[in-house]
């Protein structure tokens, strides 16, 4: 199975996400935001980082690259698709997703091992997941807001895919760390799930399970 | 002087010998200026003057320290080192192919004046050091030291100068996975803000500065020049802060990390395919730097069309374009024939690429401002042959009476005094300062905050990795800088031996007063000597480094602090010692020996704000044969934790080892020395470990063939709610009590943790 992994001007985990894809047991494709083919990529990954320098609002530049006219096109037929951390504010500010990003409640970047409560394992990428899980979260603006009518359905509708546990760190509505899109295809997610695939450089492997899930996803 | 009417040409300087020059407003000396004359046969341009002024500065031309440095360069070099000491930074070999850079530098008076700003492009400045050698930088550190904790002002700087570490650093994607964070009102006027980076890059892949091949094209990649930063090495980093001056944020740049990092793939991808035959940084003094030290490299003559620099304001004069310290600049020596690909790359990324001159026969430097030449020297002149001073010394009149300052009577231990201890500002816990840097970006950190040093693995497949540490101590170094200077490596290259790396280069910035003191100068030449006399013991090299004069406020200046940085290397990263107890039911061993040593020490600081004293005593071969037994005891697969012993000493070891991952420890304090000796003395040369029982026998029979004395001093015992440290006879805590007082003194004083 082969997953997209883009690179944007200024994204930064995207070598990370590769490896994860690997570790997975999956081809990782090094995807050019310029370059609108997909190069036929089953599932595409759109990595952590501050694109184009997030100067003017994260992720607000990102989604007119021209890779992202393809991706939206795509997900919008069914392909699976992960943005993480940077990704997940360009698939809300492409509408792949509901909701924005805004800056950590404590105005600060914040970078620890996080717990979180996986609440939907129906997504193509959650799957494999246990309830509880510890990956790293690390960002400036992670703080996820919605309107109450949005976040009411959401919840009701089960496309929260996992929340924080214990302290919130950055603020978030409702505590909400993850969401997908109403089929399921379409995650995103403020913590960083490629920074634990290995236990030598991380809080463990839980992260592993949303790269082997998407994988199993694929399976016809 | 706009267009080019009142243009101080070539032409024009020799038809106008005699109109007065501001030269001792731009911290030119009078002999210095007369040597400008006769080095041109001539009154220099206004912009020449500018360019020796920035180039004859303390921080371009260390004409006050070079006497001094020559000892680095005259140690043995080993069989590693690939570039010494005078390029951009040192490069060292580590096998597989592979090579690794690194250096610190400081950014002192930047980050005091706009702290956010001064650190973020210390970090910018650091990092194209390394990438200047080939490298692609991998991780970065910071030392940093703050006046008083509580003192107002220090609300002002921490706050600013980790957010900006953190702004710049994590945006271009390198870890953070060490540093210093160390209050002390001697840096209260002047904050001492280094930068560590390290690069790694395929050993053939080396990148050299120097300008060769006429013809060759010289192109500047990068951002667009403007008037920040002018004066930032001559009028910052060259002179004193004084209390009534004036405000001097007009010389500290502006960062953008995003350009940053854009130059750093389009560079490396330049790298890659082989298309510079040179390469330079803008850092300090911009492009009169880059330019002199590329043609003086080289020894090639150069000519560079100034009007060809993009700019962002359109009336900058030549000689501000020349001295622009603006960020995230690089310069390039092309050949003809590869220049359409290397523009080609830099349009791929979105870098601006531009041709602004060429390498030509002969030797001099000429500039060219709209076709008329305003600069026409011999480079070597500004990078090479600059002043060198051998600076009077004098040993500080108030050394005696400092040394033979009485100590403070030694207290009982209770868990009232530990709890204040570990809760001090210089041993409480780093949480709120490292929470803000990302330490997992690149996927290959592998020991980071709060180890002893930072673990970086460079190869997936075969594990290889380095270890770094960086340390100081400004009250050691002020009680005996020879010995202080000694302390800081000692410490340095003690922690990266815990994590299991073998030591093999050294790194060094040097952060003193004014070299114009006679007992800054002293202090200085005494640190230095200490420094490679350590260096030849321990048989590592110095590869690189910076000096910091001129911190001081007014005719105060700091305690000399040497910060120095040891690289060790790890043959396999998964062999890496943490300094966290594993589990319960360990053998908890302490090696080395404990002396009553509390001179300088942590404990008289926090409890009495006493200095006074000597420093404990150095020995640098018990260093090495401490270090070597930690390295085989990782090797051998017997150590379970390593915790080398330095401020706040054993007690200090011990609650760091037990809170890491939550595990307790029953002690027993053997006997002899008193409790407080044996718990707070920061005698060198000593580290905690743990080994499971079934080595315990192995490890302390290699102890005693090696002569490394090891003294059980109890075990490790109980996990979760159960957890404490319990020191028989002395205290018996609760570790969550021990964390709760850890980890809230710095809240406390700059604000809550993210999520409390």
């Amino acid at each position: 199975m082969k997953i997209g992994v883009v690179t944007f001007p200024g994204s930064l985990d995207d070598r990370d996400a590769q490896r994860a894809v690997r570790l997975a047991g999956g081809t990782p494709v090094a995807l050019w935001h310029g370059d609108a083919d997909l190069h036929g990529v089953d599932a595409v990954v759109l990595p952590g980082g501050f694109s184009y320098g997030d100067y003017l609002r994260c992720g607000a530049i990102a989604r007119f690259a021209p890779v992202m006219g393809s991706v939206v096109e795509q997900a919008g037929r069914g392909m699976p698709v992960l943005g993480i951390c940077n990704g997940f504010q360009v698939l809300c500010e492409a509408h792949l997703l509901p909701g924005a990003l805004t800056r950590n409640g404590g105005l600060r970047f914040l970078n620890r091992d996080q717990e979180l409560r996986v609440v939907n394992t129906r997504t193509a990428w959650t799957s494999d997941l246990p309830e509880r899980i510890t990956i790293p979260i690390k960002n400036g603006e992670g703080s996820y807001v919605a309107d109450e009518a949005t976040l009411d359905r959401l919840e009701g509708e089960g496309q929260v895919v996992a929340y924080y546990e214990g302290a919130n760190p950055n603020g978030s509505l409702r505590a909400i760390a993850g969401v997908a899109n109403a089929r399921g295809n379409v995650v995103g997610l403020m913590p960083h799930p490629e920074h634990a695939v290995e236990d030598l450089t991380g809080p463990g492997t839980d992260g592993l399970g949303f790269f082997t899930s998407v994988l199993s996803a694929l399976v016809p | 002087m706009t267009g080019t009417t009142g243009l101080d040409t070539v032409h024009r300087a020799v038809e106008t010998p005699d109109e007065p020059q501001p030269y001792a407003d731009l911290g030119l000396e009078d002999d210095e200026y007369a040597r400008i004359r006769e080095v041109l046969g001539r009154r220099p341009t206004q912009a020449e003057l500018a360019m020796y002024s920035i180039m004859w500065s303390e921080h371009c031309s260390y004409k006050s320290s070079k006497v001094h440095l020559r000892q680095f360069g005259e140690l043995p070099k080993g069989d590693r080192m690939l570039v010494g000491m005078g390029e951009n930074a040192g490069v060292v070999d580590v096998g597989e192919g592979l090579a690794v850079t690194f250096k610190v530098e400081s950014h002192n008076h930047p980050s005091y004046v706009e702290p956010y700003q001064g650190a973020a492009t210390g970090i910018g400045g650091i990092v194209r050091d390394i990438l200047t050698m080939g490298a692609r930088p991998v991780l970065v550190m910071d030392p940093l030291r703050f006046g008083d904790a509580d003192h107002p002002d220090t609300a002002r700087v921490l706050p600013g100068v980790v957010a900006g570490i953190g702004g710049y650093g994590n945006c271009l994607g390198l870890p953070n996975v060490g540093g210093e964070v160390v209050f002390d009102p001697t840096y209260q006027g002047n904050p001492l803000v280094n930068a560590l980076c390290l690069g790694v890059l395929p050993k053939d892949r080396i990148q050299l500065s120097a300008a060769r091949g006429v013809g060759n094209v010289v192109v500047l990649l990068g951002a667009k020049t403007g008037r920040d930063g002018i004066g930032g090495v001559s009028v910052l980093a060259s002179a004193t802060f004084d209390e009534d001056g004036p405000a001097r944020r007009p010389s500290v740049q502006v960062g953008d990390p995003f350009t940053e990092k854009l130059l750093i793939e389009s560079c490396l991808e330049m790298f890659d395919a082989g298309l510079v035959a040179g390469i330079q940084d803008l850092g300090g003094a911009g492009l009169t730097c880059a330019l002199t030290e590329t043609a003086a490299a080289g020894r090639s003559g150069m000519r560079a069309h100034l009007d060809r620099v993009p700019l962002r304001e359109a009336s900058m004069e030549p000689h501000e374009v020349l001295a622009s310290e603006s960020q995230e600049r690089m310069l390039a020596i092309v050949e003809p024939g590869k220049l359409p690909q290397v523009l080609a790359l830099a349009q791929k990324w979105g870098v601006l690429a531009t041709a602004i001159g060429e390498v030509v026969e002969g030797d001099r430097l000429e500039v060219l401002w709209h076709g008329e030449v305003v600069v026409d020297v011999p480079p070597g002149s500004l990078a090479d042959d600059g002043p060198v001073y051998e600076r009077p010394t004098a040993r500080p009149a108030d050394l005696d009476a400092l040394r033979a300052a009485p100590e403070p009577a030694h207290p009982e231990v209770d868990a009232d005094l530990v709890l204040r201890m570990v809760a001090s500002p210089n041993l409480c816990s780093r949480r709120w300062v490292v929470e803000q840097y990302d330490r997992v970006v690149l996927g290959n950190s592998v020991l980071a905050w709060p180890e002893d040093a930072g673990v970086v693995r460079l190869s997936e497949e075969t594990g290889l990795g380095v270890a770094l540490a960086t340390d100081g101590n400004g009250r050691f170094t002020r009680l005996d800088p020879y010995a202080g200077a000694q302390l800081a490596l000692a410490e340095a290259y003690r922690n990266v031996a815990a994590t299991g790396a073998v030591p093999i280069a050294v790194t060094n910035c040097l952060n003193f007063g004014s070299p114009e003191d006679p007992e800054v100068m002293w202090q200085f030449a005494e640190a230095t000597r200490g420094l490679a006399d350590g260096c030849r013991a321990l048989g590592i090299p110095v590869t690189g480094g910076n000096v910091s004069f001129y911190n001081q406020t007014a005719e105060t200046a700091i305690n000399p602090t040497p910060v120095i940085g040891v690289l060790g290397l790890l043959d396999d990263v998964a062999r890496r010692t943490p300094i966290g107890f594993q589990e319960p039911g360990e053998v908890l061993l302490l090696l080395g020996e404990t002396r009553a040593e509390l001179g300088g020490s942590e404990w008289a600081w926090a409890e009495h704000r006493h200095l006074g004293g000597t420093p404990p005593e150095v020995d640098l071969d018990r260093e090495r044969l401490l270090g070597e037994v930690l390295v085989a005891g990782s090797r051998d697969g017997m150590l379970s934790s390593a915790h080398d012993l330095s401020d706040g000493g054993l007690a200090q070891a011990l609650v760091e080892s037990a809170l890491a991952k939550g595990v307790g420890a029953r002690v027993v304090l053997p006997a002899g020395a008193t409790p407080f000796v044996q718990l707070y003395s920061e005698s060198a040369g000593r580290a905690l470990v743990t080994v499971p029982r079934s080595e315990e026998l192995r490890f302390t029979e290699m102890c005693s063939a090696r002569g490394l004395p090891c003294t059980r001093v109890g075990v490790t015992d109980g996990t979760g709610e159960q957890a404490r440290l319990d020191v028989q006879d002395v205290l018996d805590l609760p570790l969550a009590r021990l964390r709760e007082a850890h980890e809230a003194t710095l809240p406390a004083l700059f604000g809550p943790l993210a999520g409390s």
